[in-house]
């Protein structure tokens, strides 16, 4: 059985005659992650702080597990666990203060405040951090706490402001991984604008584009506009136009910089492949590198943004 | 209500977590010693010399309203640097999220502060209070009018507080709250000099005129509900400009 932890319809905010948000609407299941994509600007964090209650909607609603955030917000606010773009940490506190304060404030009941420092901290990695003052933390280290902090009371739904911020390669991979694990109970909605991030956490992605959504899917359907129909091939002794157009399945030979893009009428299976490099092999091309030409995510990317400018 | 001293208890601990609290403590406290001592020596001078019995005063009218007087001058400019970061300084390192994201109600937050803060002014109520009745030693002290004038002193600090935390929301930068709350302070508390006449409103809006008889050993309920009414108005304009946040953006 699917729940739904987050209904959002028709949400809008304008700020004066600038309609920064522009009738989003959507909806998550328990149990998924969600991906908000967008330049800068495009309204992501604004939509996020409509979802969190931090401002307030000049039209639309936000549901979280059933519960109206306007008209509840108290209710509603507990089933949230927001990290917003700066970390919100009390630079005199340690962290273990500033944790535990985070419990009490989202309502853990006294006597089970310290062992919820003690399991966030773990899955964070701040086991060491403990007796430290936030003030004296690298920037990486603040960001594990503002995701701790979000994480303490396990809300429903966890709303992230590009969590991998200011995070070395080798942490950026430990909070994925985290992302993808709090995926399993909770509904997780993250804002970035690094592609492939996108690509390894998300179930579901959503572009927004000057305050509109521009695509919603899942994302696997993203992945495949990215794949295409060519090969882009390399040989040192390239044979005639004529003689690649023969293999099976060849459409179109075109050059591509130093090397060829073969398009295929039809790329199902792998047999177009294999039979090329059995062309090369017999024909001593000089065949030294065959690649799918994979449009890049930030070319599907501007395509989607794009496409929004010329039809407005 | 476990929210509000959930955050006061926070802003307890980040009020000793700065050497702020701790010098304004020892500050007053080597302030009002020495005023205290001061006046008992003024006290024997008076009384030493050839004085009619009519006019001779008790020990506790003579000193103890002095001191309160003192104190709250130096509460006038102790509080506004209390209060200026509690909501300015949220405000600059946006850890305001924080507490708005939380399931506590903006009412909640507000008074939490106000209550963190004014437990650290008891404090200094307090240690005021065991210093006048430490007198209770050489003389009889009239317990009662030093119980008025710590309750005045006490209501005094807290319609500073509530006007600093009001201020406090109005800006990012903690110190122009700072000097917008001293200089409307200051300007409630004299206001009264300004009015002409005896029946000006003006003397009614001073914070002074309602102090005094407290200092004097009167307990009036106009007075008591001026700085009850004070308070909570400037509380009230608090929560209703960080509701305005959330509105406006």
């Amino acid at each position: 059985m699917t729940t739904v932890t987050v209904e959002v319809s028709e949400l809008t905010r304008a700020y004066g005659d600038n309609k920064v948000v522009r009738e989003v609407s959507f909806n998550l299941n328990k149990g998924e992650v969600l991906g908000f994509l967008g330049p800068n600007g495009a309204g992501k964090s604004t939509t996020m702080k409509m979802l969190t209650g931090n401002l307030a909607p000049t039209s639309g609603t936000v549901k979280i597990c059933g519960i109206d955030m306007i008209e509840n917000p108290k209710e509603a606010k507990a089933l949230i666990g927001y990290l917003p773009e700066t970390p919100p940490l009390y630079k005199e506190l340690t962290v273990d203060e500033m944790l535990a304060l985070a419990a009490r404030m989202h309502g853990v009941p006294r006597g089970k405040v310290k062992r919820a420092v003690d399991h966030v901290k773990e899955r964070t990695g701040l086991t060491e951090m403990g007796k430290r003052l936030c003030e004296n933390l690298s920037t990486g280290y603040q960001q594990r706490v503002g995701i701790a902090q979000a994480i303490i009371h396990s809300p429903m739904v966890v709303v992230l402001d590009e969590p991998t911020r200011g995070l070395d390669p080798i942490q950026i991979k430990d909070i994925r991984a985290l992302i993808k694990e709090l995926g399993g109970e909770h509904s997780v909605i993250l804002s970035t604008h690094i592609l492939p991030e996108v690509e390894m956490v998300c179930d579901h992605v959503q572009i927004i584009h000057q305050g509109q959504l521009v695509f919603s899917g899942e994302i696997d359907q993203l992945r495949k506009s990215r794949e295409s129909d060519c090969l882009v091939v390399g040989m040192r002794r390239a044979p005639a136009t004529d003689a690649l157009l023969a293999l099976p399945g060849v459409v179109e030979a075109s050059p591509a910089g130093n090397l060829l893009r073969l398009r295929f009428a039809d790329m199902a299976g792998d047999a177009v492949a294999e039979s090329l490099v059995r062309a090369a092999v017999a024909g001593d091309w000089g065949l030294y590198q065959v690649a799918p030409d994979v449009a890049s995510l930030e070319d599907v990317f501007l395509q989607l943004t794009q496409m929004e400018e010329v039809a407005a | 209500m476990k929210m509000i001293l959930t955050i006061a208890g926070k802003e307890l601990r980040s009020l000793f977590a700065s050497p702020m609290a701790w010098v304004i403590l020892a500050m007053l406290q080597l302030l009002l010693g020495l005023f205290f001592a001061n006046g008992i020596d003024r006290y024997f001078e008076a009384m030493q010399g050839a004085m009619p019995p009519e006019q001779r005063m008790g020990f506790t009218a003579f000193v103890v309203p002095q001191v309160f007087g003192v104190a709250v001058l130096v509460l006038l400019t102790a509080v506004p640097l209390l209060t200026m970061r509690l909501i300015a300084e949220e405000r600059k390192s946006q850890t305001l999220v924080f507490l708005f994201s939380a399931p506590v109600s903006l009412f909640e937050i507000v008074v939490g502060k106000f209550v963190g803060l004014m437990t650290f002014i008891s404090v200094v109520v307090l240690l005021l209070m065991a210093m006048t009745l430490s007198m209770h030693v050489a003389t009889d002290i009239d317990t009662a009018h030093v119980l008025t004038n710590a309750l005045g002193m006490w209501l005094m600090a807290a319609a500073f507080s509530a006007l600093g935390i009001f201020m406090s929301s109005l800006t990012q930068q903690p110190i122009i709250a700072a000097i917008i709350s001293f200089i409307a302070l200051l300007g409630l508390i004299i206001i009264d000099s300004f009015a002409a006449d005896p029946e000006s409103p003006l003397n009614y809006l001073s914070l002074m005129r309602h102090f005094e008889p407290l200092s004097s050993g009167m307990l009036n309920t106009a007075d008591i509900a001026y700085f009850i009414l004070f308070t909570a108005t400037f509380l009230v304009l608090t929560v209703r400009r960080l509701d305005a946040d959330r509105l406006r953006g």
